[in-house]
């Protein structure tokens, strides 16, 4: 469960169990969290969609880049699809290391290249009964082989 | 040659549809495959002609050449966390 895609409530305290070690001196978790307004619309509940396959192969390679980065860091990362209400956990990060900078500095950036790279959608559902498609990040994509 | 292609999110809900089978030429690139979708009409030809794409569940630039039993997905710009 260090890295996954999952359709069940996310349990943060579940998470964190799966990272710290005994010369570990700090875990931070970050939770997403679905909010009641966006672009000054009342929204009732958002759908994720992912690519479910391959999410969890890029949400382990964004999980193993920033362990490489930063050697000894203990990483896990789980985001949630289906449709989720206000107030409901979408994407639970934890990561601990020795000292706090590293871990606050990891977990920053992998939720900011979770947003970039993960393919995954949310479509929001509007109080009023709209519904629409977030605009998202084009996500990077190699240079062709020459 | 035959290509399985998926469509998710916004694309989906344009095409009206999360798979297609499509066939090509020998040799095609992943920018010949999104023409031959846009080329359908509707709101088919509503998808970018830009439109990212993953090979085999990675991402790949359009020059890629595609192989008889890939699957290609179109990927809208992505909006997780």
């Amino acid at each position: 469960m260090a890295v996954r895609i999952t359709r069940d409530a996310i349990d943060p305290a579940a998470v964190l169990t799966r990272v710290g070690a005994s010369e570990h001196g700090a875990e931070v978790l970050f939770l997403g969290v679905v909010r009641d307004h966006n672009e000054g619309r009342a929204v009732a509940s958002i759908r994720y969609e992912a690519y479910e396959a391959m999410a969890e192969r890029v949400l382990a390679t964004l999980v193993a880049e920033a362990e490489a980065r930063r050697p000894g860091i203990r990483i896990a990362a789980v985001h949630r699809v289906g449709e989720l209400r206000v107030g409901e956990v979408s994407l639970a990060v934890a990561v601990s290391s020795a000292h706090r900078p590293e871990a606050f500095d990891a977990a920053r950036e992998l939720v900011e290249e979770i947003k970039r790279r993960l393919p995954v959608w949310k479509e929001e559902h509007y109080t009023d009964g709209e519904r629409r498609w977030l605009d998202g990040h084009t996500p990077p994509v190699p240079e062709a082989a020459r | 040659m035959r290509i399985r292609l998926l469509l998710f999110a916004l694309y989906r809900d344009l095409a009206g549809t999360s798979q297609l089978d499509v066939e090509l030429p020998p040799g095609a690139t992943a920018a010949m495959l999104v023409e031959a979708v846009r080329s359908r009409g509707g709101g088919f030809a509503r998808i970018p002609p830009g439109a990212a794409v993953a090979v085999n569940q990675e991402y790949a630039p359009l020059e890629t050449p595609l192989s008889e039993g890939d699957e290609v997905a179109l990927i809208p710009p992505v909006a997780g966390g």
